[in-house]
């Protein structure tokens, strides 16, 4: 009996996270006893659905971007003739996780102004690292006699990376992906501090007039988004290690 | 005798050529929130200074770019790292006219990416020599105190992160201590809180998932929109819980900030107590249990030393990411290096972001180095076979 | 002495072990062999209360095992399992202090110990007592996992194959020690194994167990002549059984009158040992000397095969 519950959970989330960012007026009743003085329950100064896309839009930018640099240094850095950097790419990755998004966020304002682009670059360089350090680690770790049988076979080094080293690794890279993307989703609320059209807006707009409504809503579509996003990337990668005959931990 | 490159050398010089030679050295700007004027190397150091600044930039890339010994790389990444410390200092009083009060001094992207290039050989060197955990701390103490000497000696007060500073001096080291105080805090009451849960996680079973899924889904809730969802409860506590108030719960500030970022470190402490645990050989625990040892004393003489390196891993995470964290805690009041930050968003005010970011950034850096070298400290003498 | 009285595990409606009795004499050897899911190590594992049982009971020395609690019970019991279970973060000489160090002994008393049991199985208590086990050989942590279970001098000692992680020439001498350590102290010892061979060399009987009952309990020879029901005759391998029997026995035992040319077998060596040395060489007979290398006669490949027919 317990097998469909956690589906009919994610399905009832969907639901009712499409019915909120297209209907809010249906739930004012819910929020309206959380605000004070009459003030709107519902965010007013912009459209919740717009939001959201746009939201999402920042972070699917970000994440292919990070995906794509981030999975090409790990294959750089793990081929013979980039093998010098390895080290280096390591502390580099263990340093670079040291630097707060806000910090990244608003250093990056003076380069290229308010709006989007500080919030692209921030989530960019925060997305690069747990994507390269999966990456990294997927591509180290093969198991030795396959990468010999495949040597064996006669395979050349580019055969190799993309017939066997990457699909093996995918569900690692995959892992490094999902938590990048539960990572920039949140980050990208800060983004709204420097302008950026993001979910953020709601909530910070919410905290200026000390509206616990806005700060409610915004927060929970993130988390809903979150939760989703995560459990549906959790399934590909369950999938894929499937395919790949790894065990699902 | 053939010459050979060094292929991040080649990186690291293009780097240093890129900013000695095109980018600018130091911006002036009339005063604060004005645009700055860009100032090249030759441009912002008086004429002997200049040059040599150029000669040490182009000697250290030469032995970058060639494969020439360690400690030759580690000699020259240090010294133009030297350089450039006390030379920016320099540019900072030689752009200020005299009298001049108005006048900002910043350092600017060439400054930057030569700090970045010279960085990032030092970095090579230093991975390269396979440091121990002491001489790696020892390393992070020594570059602290040069960059505290540098600071006393009133080198840099001519440049305008420091002029923001020398104007905020007490709030800055009240703001300060608010982050810390945070970010330590929080820490210490996830891990008690954390440690207990962990291990309660690790032998209840049904609880394990249950518990993690929650903490998890705590994750993926926006910090800022976290910080402001416990300002009612936090103030209503404050208003009737009686004594509440006293203790310093508020419904704005510190209380709800403090709240979140415990919530936050809560996922890796329990997460990593309990693989951890789930870690230790099972033939170890079967042993301990049949020479006679009880729960308690398998718990604390087997289990919980075998698992605190992963524990400890789990500790790290969250110390640097609750002082990462804190500077959001500004946004509701809660103090801490992000009132720099956010009121130099405010004000345009990019030296002013600094001021917040540069402290928060080399905090989170020193405890990951710090944390770093406990684990690997912890971690040798208690190699868990793979059997 | 063991005394094991009809005893049962089970596992909601998997009966694990089914009314096993038993009896286990002082200072001898006695060896549990079966497949893997026989029940074997569970009903181990009941002896020292690491598995309470669903019924039955179990005395040491006519006490009923659960008059104590289960790890003031285990204290007192050896118990040495494969792969050692050596602790990682503790030396080699903090991990055989284990039981005394629970058990309060005083320092002296304990390094005493801890240094009498490192030279008997030939390790240097100055250069290995400071290690840690991941230093060590596999042999050597082997012996460290068996020193530590003997470290409180304990009556009984318990082990679950012991030896399983150990390739075979350090096996051999693993048992050999372990035979000499048992002569030493008296031990009463109770193992573990799915090694018919290591049964028949290490046991004074042998339990056969299979899908959690008792088939079979006896002196060696008797499993090897008589076995009880198909299950042992395949446990113990039908083309084995003879050379079994004569590894059983000592050359000194099938000695006969007379001489022989070559060089002579020791006494002590095992039958089995001879018929090889017989055979290979392809002579009729060989000299046997003592202990003393005095001659003591001869054996000859047909004395030696007659040994080895069924018993009647």
């Amino acid at each position: 009996m317990k097998a469909w519950l956690p589906s009919l959970l994610r399905l009832l989330l969907v639901v009712l996270l499409v019915a909120f960012v297209t209907n809010p007026g249906w739930f004012q009743p819910l929020l309206k006893p959380l605000t004070e003085n009459g003030a709107p329950a519902i965010y007013n100064q912009g459209s919740l659905l717009t939001l959201t896309f746009l939201h999402l839009r920042t972070v699917l930018i970000a994440t292919v971007a990070a995906t794509i640099v981030a999975v090409a240094l790990a294959i750089l850095v793990t081929r013979p003739a980039g093998a010098e950097f390895l080290p280096l790419s390591r502390s580099l990755v263990n340093i670079g996780q040291t630097f707060p998004p806000v910090a990244v966020l608003a250093l990056a304002v003076p380069a290229v102004g308010f709006g989007e682009k500080p919030t692209l670059i921030a989530l960019f360089l925060y997305g690069l690292l747990p994507i390269f350090e999966n990456a990294l680690t997927g591509l180290t770790t093969l198991p030795a006699n396959v990468m010999e049988a495949a040597r064996g076979a006669g395979m050349t080094g580019w055969q190799r990376l993309t017939k066997v080293e990457l699909p093996l690794s995918a569900p690692i890279i995959l892992g490094g992906i999902r938590l990048s993307v539960v990572i920039s989703l949140a980050t990208a609320t800060i983004g709204s501090t420097v302008a950026a059209k993001t979910l953020g807006e709601v909530i910070i707009a919410g905290l200026l007039s000390n509206n616990l409504a806005f700060v409610l809503q915004g927060g929970l579509i993130v988390a809903a988004l979150a939760v989703l996003i995560y459990d549906g990337l959790s399934a590909i990668e369950r999938y894929t290690a499937r395919r790949m005959g790894q065990e699902t931990a | 005798m053939t010459i050979r490159f060094d292929k991040l050398g080649v990186v690291i010089a293009a780097i240093a050529a890129y900013a000695a030679l095109v980018a600018p050295f130091a911006t002036f700007r009339a005063n604060r929130i004005v645009p700055g004027e860009a100032r090249s190397v030759l441009e912002a150091l008086p004429t002997a200074v200049g040059p040599l600044l150029l000669a040490i930039v182009i000697v250290g890339a030469l032995i970058a770019l060639l494969k020439t010994p360690l400690v030759l790389r580690l000699a020259a990444s240090v010294v133009a790292l030297i350089a450039l410390a006390i030379l920016i200092g320099i540019a900072g009083s030689f752009l200020t006219p005299a009298g001049n009060t108005f006048a900002r001094i910043s350092p600017a992207s060439g400054f930057w990416l030569l700090i970045f290039a010279f960085t990032l050989l030092l970095a090579d060197v230093l991975t390269r020599l396979n440091l121990s955990p002491w001489a790696r701390v020892g390393v992070l103490v020594v570059a602290a105190l040069a960059i505290g000497l540098l600071l006393i000696s009133g080198q840099w007060n001519s440049l305008s992160i420091l002029k923001e500073y020398a104007n905020r001096a007490d709030s800055f080291w009240a703001e300060g201590s608010k982050h810390v105080t945070l970010a330590l805090g929080s820490l210490a009451a996830a891990v008690i809180v954390g440690l207990p849960l962990g291990i309660l996680c690790h032998r209840v079973e049904k609880l394990r998932a249950g518990v993690l899924n929650v903490l998890n889904i705590i994750q993926t809730i926006p910090s800022i929109a976290l910080f402001g969802l416990l300002i009612a409860p936090l103030g209503w506590v404050a208003a009737h819980v009686p004594g509440a108030a006293a203790l310093g719960i508020r419904g704005i500030g510190t209380a709800p900030a403090f709240v979140a970022l415990f919530l936050y470190s809560l996922l890796p402490v329990v997460a990593n107590t309990v693989v951890g645990l789930a870690g230790v050989p099972r033939a170890a625990n079967d042993a301990a249990r049949g020479m006679g040892m009880t729960d308690r004393q398998r718990l604390f003489g087997v289990e919980f030393p075998l698992a605190f390196p992963v524990i400890l891993t789990g500790i790290r995470i969250v110390l640097v990411q609750n002082i990462g964290l804190a500077t959001i805690a500004a946004l509701i009041g809660g103090g801490g290096f992000g009132v720099f930050v956010f009121q130099g968003v405010g004000q345009t005010a990019m030296d002013l972001v600094l001021l917040g970011a540069v402290p928060t950034v080399a905090l989170a850096f020193a405890a990951a180095i710090i944390l770093d070298a406990v684990i690997e400290m912890t971690a040798t003498k208690r190699r868990v076979e793979t059997a | 002495m063991i005394e094991i009285e009809g005893i049962t595990k089970r596992y909601d409606e998997t009966t694990v072990v089914d009314d096993v009795s038993m009896v286990i004499e002082p200072r001898t050897i006695a060896v549990i062999v079966g497949t893997s899911g026989s029940g074997k190590t569970t009903l181990l594992r009941m002896i020292n209360r690491l598995v309470e049982p669903t019924a039955g009971i179990i005395k040491l020395d006519g006490k009923d095992n659960r008059s104590l609690p289960g790890y003031e019970l285990r204290r007192s019991i050896g118990y040495a399992i494969q792969g050692h279970g050596l602790f990682p973060h503790r030396t080699v000489a903090q991990n055989i202090a284990t039981v005394p160090v629970l058990l309060g002994w005083d320092k002296a008393r304990i390094k005493a110990r801890v240094d009498e049991l490192m030279t008997l199985y030939q390790l240097d208590p100055e250069a290995y007592g400071p290690r840690y086990p991941h230093e060590l050989s596999g042999g050597q942590q082997q012996r460290v996992g068996v020193a530590r279970a003997l470290a409180a001098e304990p009556n009984v000692l318990l082990m679950d194959e012991p030896f399983g992680a150990l390739d075979p020439i350090i096996r051999n001498k693993a048992q050999e020690d372990l035979l000499a350590i048992q002569k030493r102290f008296g031990t009463t010892i109770i193992l573990v194994t799915h090694d018919m061979e290591e049964a028949v060399h290490m046991g004074d009987k042998i339990a056969v167990m299979d899908a959690g009952k008792l088939v079979q309990y006896a002196k060696p020879a008797e499993i090897l002549a008589k076995p009880a029901s198909a299950f042992v005759e395949t446990l113990v391998g039908a083309s084995e059984k003879p050379f079994r029997l004569l590894s059983l026995g000592r050359v000194s035992d099938a000695v006969e009158k007379g001489t022989a040319e070559g060089e002579a077998i020791p006494g002590d060596a095992s039958q089995r040992d001879a018929l090889a040395e017989l055979l290979w060489s392809g002579r009729p007979a060989l000299p046997v000397k003592g202990e003393d290398g005095k001659p003591l006669g001869r054996v000859t490949v047909d004395g030696l095969v007659k040994r080895a027919a069924r018993p009647a």
